[in-house]
């Protein structure tokens, strides 16, 4: 089946097998191989990529559901050679070590700073529950969140 | 080695500078193996076995062969008389496919490989295997019982690097490995005892989840095989492919991309063998990605029983030990033996004991494979030592903190005779720790807090080599056979060549993990990796200095001595002139480059084994919900005694990663075998630790005293604060209620009944330690 979706910005329109998931396409047919699979059904939050500006599961969502959405992946966050405040943070925090889980991590934190812009621990522990880290033991990620929270305000805010 | 910069001195180490692979991993450009497509690639997928025991009776595949998509078959007769099937670093027990037997369920039958993964999978459907059941053992007791059936019918090589030296076990049993630690007189020292505390205790089967499961990439042809893999010790890996098939060691080459967890899990070989088997037999490069539920039955951690008896006298002093140790070990050996070894050394903790005697076991059945797990050994064994060091310091009445404290060894004194001595200040260690969760100040009903210790013979065999190139434009190249498992280890090397070489960070690139360009590394494992290849990047560093020195002086027609040296170059007649000035005159053409090397063996300053003492040291502060049996961890300290920390930032890291794996198989990870099944399969029954377990306060504390034989005195980290987490909550939860758990996990259930059966009445107050 032919599907279209807005991937990263920018239109794309292809064939694919209507049981394809949408790790699958990312990974195999666009070559987006920052979207990672690890435990496959829908707990681990690796995979994790942003349909419409929110986080979903790659590895269990099929691809013909994005059609006619945005698509957001780890490879579409930084601007114009420029991090995303998310992924400077994770750098500065060192809120990764394999960084298999970070590209799921990194858009998961995005999507909650869209919606919190100045959440609170118990928030962020409550938002990024669903993504799974085996190295860092969680805090420095809660508290590279909370970097980017105050590196996006200062941006819009710059007082 | 001796190098006397001070914490202050150092321009580069000892900072917490920007990872070198952070950029990589933060925008998905990371390439890890499973992200690897070769050209004409196919796609492995594997029949499993689903018994835990039975015989081959019949394999009808042929006609797979033949449905669209599909190029080959392999199963245990094609590799049998032509390759050499078995391997395994300690014992050759593991055959790449199932040969005639099964032995766990979950074992590789078939493979099929075809042009996608679905045209594998749907072959797979259609193959019919016929197996006669055989008796089997799922437990350590009942492969020990009296006529009880052979995992293994036959006696089988030892494999190159078993790592120990005691002797294999005679005759056909399920022993896998029997080792025996013996100093004093055991029974002489119970003798004069004034209390003994005896127990068992038992530890869960474990699983390492690294985020990326088991994945490879083999390409077999005229001329040698060449591995993608996801692996630690890739040097490892070529030597069992080049056995496998009879090749000498330069045509295997073993590449390893960025590889997502391992934790002990990928070290030594795993799948390779077998992908390098599907692609011989399919004339084709052959990918084979194994899922979560695979890689759970391809290894796990050992689950382990430990029987302990210790004495002390009316003084507190500790006056003998006696241990037994179970590990269940799987249906094959893997790195069983070493841990079984490693179990027996790590179970006498740092004390000073002068009467020891230690039995254990690795034994096979018919389960999935237990191999190295982080910490190897010490998390199951100080899991038990540590709680009955907390169980007899309540025997005497004394502060456990205290007791600890009083029979610790000292920098310097030998806690395992002819072994090197303590090379840490644990006493301190302790303190630290203690002071760090205010211990002493009084503390809420229902909670409780505990301190705990190890250390672990680490390091493994000191035999490492690295190639540094230095170019007239100050760039630099690291050839080094350490693999990056997240662990920071590029960033780590690249900061001592900077430091001695006065390079800039981002002028140095690693190369790393592909045998066939980087120089052998035994393996990245063991907590080796900062003190070993750390201390031979150091060395080559050296070695390229001395030969920048001697350039200097021809080039400047000067006396070596007559040079001062800065960092990045020399001045000379009050001129500042570059290392890479200096190459660009000798060679009189830009571009060109010197090279340093260093060799590492077991000689000098790494005579003495192990390479030095990791140090495991940890306490939390807990509370126990005595409605639900829920315990929450309400703080945790980790003391990181790592010599000098290269980088402060991911030394912490390391002891926090590795303390919540603590907390993580202290409350509530098991695999669980109901008869011969998994019924843990996946990451839904399989539970890790998420943000949500987060304890609420965390500290990790770093002590840097420089006493390792690494580079300006560190020591390796990584496994350390795994090991005390367990027996801290074990010992936490009896403080805060009065109930002495010794199996773990302590998980609600668990918890909740022995409150409730408790004979002081079930729940209470705390002792307001």
């Amino acid at each position: 089946m032919k599907i279209a979706f807005q991937l990263n910005g920018q239109p794309v329109e292809m064939d694919i097998e209507p049981r394809e998931t949408l790790a699958e396409v990312l990974r195999n047919r666009c070559r987006l191989t920052g979207v990672k699979v690890s435990c496959g059904i829908q707990v681990c939050g690796s995979c994790t990529v942003l349909v419409d500006g929110l986080p979903v599961s790659a590895c269990t969502y099929l691809a013909y559901e994005a059609r006619g959405r945005c698509v957001t992946t780890i490879e579409g966050l930084a601007q114009n050679g420029a991090l995303h405040p998310v992924q400077q943070a994770f750098l500065d925090e060192f809120a990764f070590q394999c960084g298999f889980c970070t590209p799921g991590m990194i858009l998961t934190a995005v999507a909650l700073l869209q919606e919190k812009p100045t959440p609170t621990d118990e928030e962020i522990i409550a938002y990024m529950d669903g993504n799974l880290c085996r190295c860092t033991g969680y805090w420095p990620i809660v508290r590279a969140v909370k970097r980017a929270a105050h590196i996006m305000r200062s941006r819009e805010d710059p007082r | 080695m001796r190098d006397i910069k001070r914490p202050g001195d150092f321009r580069v180490v000892n900072r917490s500078v920007p990872r070198e692979d952070g950029v990589a991993k933060v925008t998905g450009q990371a390439r890890f193996t499973s992200d690897i497509i070769l050209d004409g690639m196919a796609y492995a997928k594997v029949l499993r076995s689903p018994f835990a025991h039975a015989r081959i009776l019949s394999i009808h595949a042929q006609h797979v062969s033949r449905q669209p998509g599909v190029i080959a078959v392999l199963t245990g007769d094609d590799v049998k008389g032509t390759l050499n099937p078995y391997y395994g670093h300690a014992v050759k027990d593991h055959p790449l496919i199932a040969i005639e037997k099964v032995r766990f369920v979950g074992e590789p039958v078939v493979a099929v490989i075809a042009e996608d993964e679905l045209s594998a999978l749907e072959a797979l459907e259609e193959i019919v295997v016929e197996y006669e059941e055989l008796p089997a053992v799922l437990t350590v007791e009942e492969a020990l019982a009296e006529g009880a059936p052979l995992v293994h019918e036959r006696l089988y090589r030892e494999g190159s690097f078993r790592g120990f030296e005691d002797p294999r076990p005679e005759g056909l049993t399920n022993i896998c490995q029997a080792v025996r630690v013996e100093w004093g007189d055991v029974d002489e020292g119970f003798a004069r005892a004034r209390y003994i505390v005896e127990g068992e205790y038992s530890f869960p089967m474990a699983y390492a989840y690294a985020m990326e499961p088991y994945v490879a990439i083999a390409d077999v042809r005229e001329g040698g095989v060449t591995v993608y893999t996801s692996a630690q010790h890739p040097f490892m890996v070529r030597h069992d492919l080049a056995e496998i098939f009879r090749l000498p060691l330069h045509q295997v080459r073993v590449i390893v991309p960025y590889v997502g967890g391992g934790y002990g899990s990928k070290s030594y070989t795993k799948i390779e063998p077998l992908v390098a088997a599907c692609s011989w037999k399919a004339g084709r490069p052959v990918k084979l990605q194994l899922s979560v539920e695979e890689a759970i039955v391809t290894t796990r951690g050992h689950d382990a029983r430990i029987w302990i008896r210790t004495g002390v006298d009316a003084e507190g002093r500790l006056l003998a030990r006696e241990a037994r140790i179970y590990l269940n070990t799987g249906a094959y050996a893997e790195n069983g033996p070493l841990v079984c070894k490693k179990a027996a050394h790590r179970v006498i903790g740092p004390y000073r004991i002068p009467n020891v005697r230690v039995e254990s076991y690795a034994i096979y059945t018919n389960t999935a494979p237990a191999s190295s797990f982080r910490g190897f050994g010490a998390p199951q064994v100080t899991f038990a030592a540590e709680s009955q060091i907390d169980e007899l310091a309540e025997q005497l009445g004394w502060d456990p903190v205290d007791f600890r404290l009083a029979n610790l060894a000292r920098r310097g004194e030998e806690i395992h005779p002819g072994l090197r001595p303590l090379d840490a200040d644990l006493v301190e260690d302790v303190r630290t720790a203690a002071r760090a969760l205010g211990w002493g100040t009084p503390l809420p009903p229902g909670h409780g807090r505990a301190v705990a210790c190890s250390a672990s013979d680490a390091g493994a065999e000191p035999v490492t080599s690295v190639v540094v190139r230095l170019a007239s434009d100050q760039s630099c190249t690291i050839f080094t056979g350490s693999t990056e498992i997240g662990q920071g280890s590029r960033t780590v090397l690249a900061q001592i060549v900077a430091e001695e070489l006065g390079v800039e960070l981002e002028k140095i690139r690693i190369v790393a993990s592909d045998t066939a360009l980087t120089p052998f590394d035994r393996s990245t494992g063991a907590s080796r990796t900062t003190t070993l290849m750390g201390r031979a990047v150091w060395e080559a560093c050296q070695d390229i200095l001395a030969q920048l020195r001697e350039m200097a002086a021809e080039v400047l027609n000067v006396e070596p001595a007559a040079l001062t040296e800065e960092p990045g170059g020399i001045r000379w007649e009050g001129r500042r002139i570059s290392w890479g000035e200096i190459i660009e005159r000798y060679f009189r053409l830009p571009g060109s480059e010197v090279v340093g090397r260093a060799y590492l063996r077991r000689a000098g300053e790494l005579a003495r084994l192990p390479v030095f003492w990791e140090i495991g040291c940890a306490g939390v502060e807990i509370a126990v919900d005595e409605e639900t049996g829920v315990i929450r961890m309400e703080r945790l300290v980790t003391v990181g005694d790592v010599g000098l920390a290269i980088h402060p930032a991911m030394a912490e890291g390391q002891d926090l990663g590795a303390a919540t794996m603590g907390y993580g198989l202290g409350l509530f990870e098991t695999l669980v075998y109901e008869g011969q099944q998994l019924v843990t399969t996946n990451l839904l029954e399989y539970r890790v630790p998420r943000f949500s377990d987060l304890p609420k306060e965390i500290q990790t504390i770093l002590v840097q005293n420089q006493d390792g034989v690494g580079p300006y005195g560190a020591k390796g980290g990584g496994e350390g604060a795994l090991n005390p987490i367990p027996a801290s909550l074990a010992n936490a939860l009896a403080r805060a209620t009065g109930v002495r758990i010794r199996e773990l996990p302590l998980t609600p259930e668990r918890v909740w009944r022995a409150l409730i059966a408790s004979p002081r009445g079930g729940p209470r107050g705390g002792k307001n330690r």
